[in-house]
């Protein structure tokens, strides 16, 4: 096997030898949430005129799990590792920084689109959602993962210690993920915080993957993927050039 | 020869730690190499530049003529590194751990090595435990077997023997005494300074991130022309008369350094005039410890 693939495979092993936590757990506590948001919410409301609140949920439910998934796995394994200082174990071999990316982010792809998967599989006997374009779903799926996991990837690197990561998920990544449509369309929202929403990036991913199972959305599905490619492009950037320079790696 | 390691004018600041000033090393082929100095001297920081672990300021490193930043996959191939932490990822086995380090670099169907390596260090009997369930002696084991999987020429062991115990320690020197007969050329860094003095064949002591003494552990010791005289001695004190050639006293047992055997005499009779019984009395050749103590007191200067 080749570096990049090891590297690939050994963060795939990390998570896979502790499912029940990473991948049992957030599908447990996501369905929690379907549960008793559409219990309360039963009847009350339907969006775009015709699909029940319950439905509704669940593509963004499944991408609030997908997403935040994502962004746990590259940045606690990165973390976990500095911290303890397995982390020269990699930085020893002949990777490179571009091997060292692809095979967080890949992991990170796989972690999020499997909590993603499961998520939407236990829904399914509760709620009932139609697949209006599939190729949508995947393809929403595997780019706000890859953001996560980028995203992820850079708050590892940066972090030094646990409480610094988990920061930055409170008080970034999930602001991010509640206030993006999550639980509501945005025409719901005043004015004001609908143009607030545009600026962000998650709205998109969330919008757009949603369009993938209703056909209808926010805004027009190939602009969000536009904007989350974008939104890839200058993390990814961002983490590479990290990468490169050695940054909190290599000191 | 292309030197196994070398070391060229080769600087590094932590803020306001000046780390390394003006490293010159080489290293040849086949060497067991020490590398002493006090806590701080940059002996790790040293290290972990040739490892790549740390980017120098200044200067160049090769490692069996690869440069180690602009040939980094060449030169980390051809280097092995038993880090000073106990350091071990606590989701794997023995076996996997070994298997993840050398996918690491490229190596396909690499079993056959493994198990070698691990009959070597006596792991075979864990190799399906899981890192976190072993002792520290055993993850200790388990560090030099991943510093081995890639079968590097160069091997550079960061204090491996701290906090481990004489059987284990005794076993593991023989393992790299065989593996530098084998060819490998050995880099190590340690506080025991017995260790260093039966092993190294030449030494490079570092204070202060200078290299303050580079020459054969043999020409090493020469440098110390003195002999050490420990006393115990009962019925009085040490006479005053002895007091210049004092080194230390401890534990009721005298340190005296003389320059030559006829000096024995003197002392002798010294401490039969003042009534002294000389309960134990030993003559001992410089060791590196002397050596070690002198030059780093002359370098603080």
């Amino acid at each position: 096997m080749s570096g990049f693939g090891t590297l690939f495979y050994k963060e795939l092993l990390r998570f896979w030898k502790v499912a029940f936590q990473t991948i049992g757990a957030p599908v447990l506590t996501t369905l929690m949430y379907l549960l008793i948001f559409s219990q309360v919410m039963q009847g009350q409301a339907r969006v775009y005129g015709a699909i029940p609140y319950a439905a509704f949920l669940v593509p963004g439910l499944v991408m609030m799990a997908l997403l935040q998934n994502a962004f746990a796995n590259s940045s606690s394994s990165l973390i976990q590792a500095k911290v303890t200082g397995s982390i020269i174990f990699v930085l020893l071999p002949p990777l490179s920084y571009w091997e060292f990316f692809c095979a967080y982010v890949l992991a990170s792809v796989v972690r999020g689109v499997v909590v993603g998967a499961g998520v939407l599989l236990v829904s399914l006997a509760f709620v009932e959602i139609s697949f209006h374009h599939p190729l949508w779903i995947i393809a929403f799926a595997l780019i706000g993962s890859a953001i996560l996991g980028t995203f992820g990837l850079i708050a590892g690197i940066c972090a030094e210690k646990f409480d610094q990561v988990a920061a930055f998920q409170s008080f970034v990544i999930m602001p991010l993920t509640f206030l993006s449509g999550v639980f509501y369309s945005i025409h719901a929202l005043p004015g004001f915080w609908q143009r607030v929403s545009r600026f962000n990036p998650f709205f998109y991913m969330i919008d757009g993957f949603r369009y993938g199972f209703f056909g209808v959305s926010d805004i027009d599905p190939a602009i969000s993927l536009a904007i989350a490619g974008a939104s890839l492009i200058v993390l990814a950037a961002i983490s590479l050039a990290l990468l490169a320079r050695g940054y909190k790696l290599r000191h | 020869m292309t030197p196994a390691i070398q070391v060229e004018q080769v600087h590094k600041r932590f803020g306001a730690v000046q780390a390394l000033s003006g490293i010159d090393l080489t290293v040849a082929p086949g060497e067991f190499f020490g590398l002493l100095g006090p806590n701080g001297a940059g002996k790790t920081t040293l290290i972990n530049i040739l490892a790549g672990l740390t980017r120098a300021d200044k200067g160049r490193l090769r490692i069996m003529g690869f440069d180690v930043v602009d040939n980094y996959r060449k030169s980390r191939r051809a280097l092995g590194v038993v880090p000073q932490e106990l350091v071990f990822d606590p989701f794997f086995s023995v076996r996997e751990t070994l298997r993840i380090q050398s996918g690491y670099f490229g190596l396909k169907h690499n079993d056959a090595w493994i198990d070698e390596i691990m009959h070597h260090l006596d792991l075979s009997g864990k190799a399906d435990a899981n890192m976190r369930s072993l002792s520290g002696g055993m993850k200790r084991r388990v560090l030099v077997a991943q510093a081995l999987v890639h079968k590097p020429p160069v091997i550079v062991l960061d204090e491996p023997t701290a906090g481990v115990d004489v059987e284990l320690r005794q076993g593991l020197w023989e393992f790299v005494r065989g593996l530098n007969r084998d060819g490998h050329t050995i880099v190590l860094t340690t506080h025991y300074l017995e260790e260093a003095e039966t092993l190294c064949a030449r030494i490079a002591m570092l204070n202060q991130g200078r290299i303050v003494a580079l020459d054969t552990t043999s020409n090493l010791l020469n440098r110390m022309d003195n002999l050490n005289l420990k006393l115990r001695i009962a019925g009085a004190a040490l006479p005053p008369a002895l007091a210049p050639l004092l080194r230390d006293s401890r534990d009721a047992v005298h340190t005296l350094r003389l320059h030559n055997y006829a000096q024995v005499e003197g002392v002798l009779a010294r401490l039969r005039e003042a009534g002294a019984q000389i309960e134990q009395l030993e003559l001992a050749q410089p060791d590196l410890q002397d050596v070690f103590v002198q030059i780093m007191k002359e370098t603080r200067r």
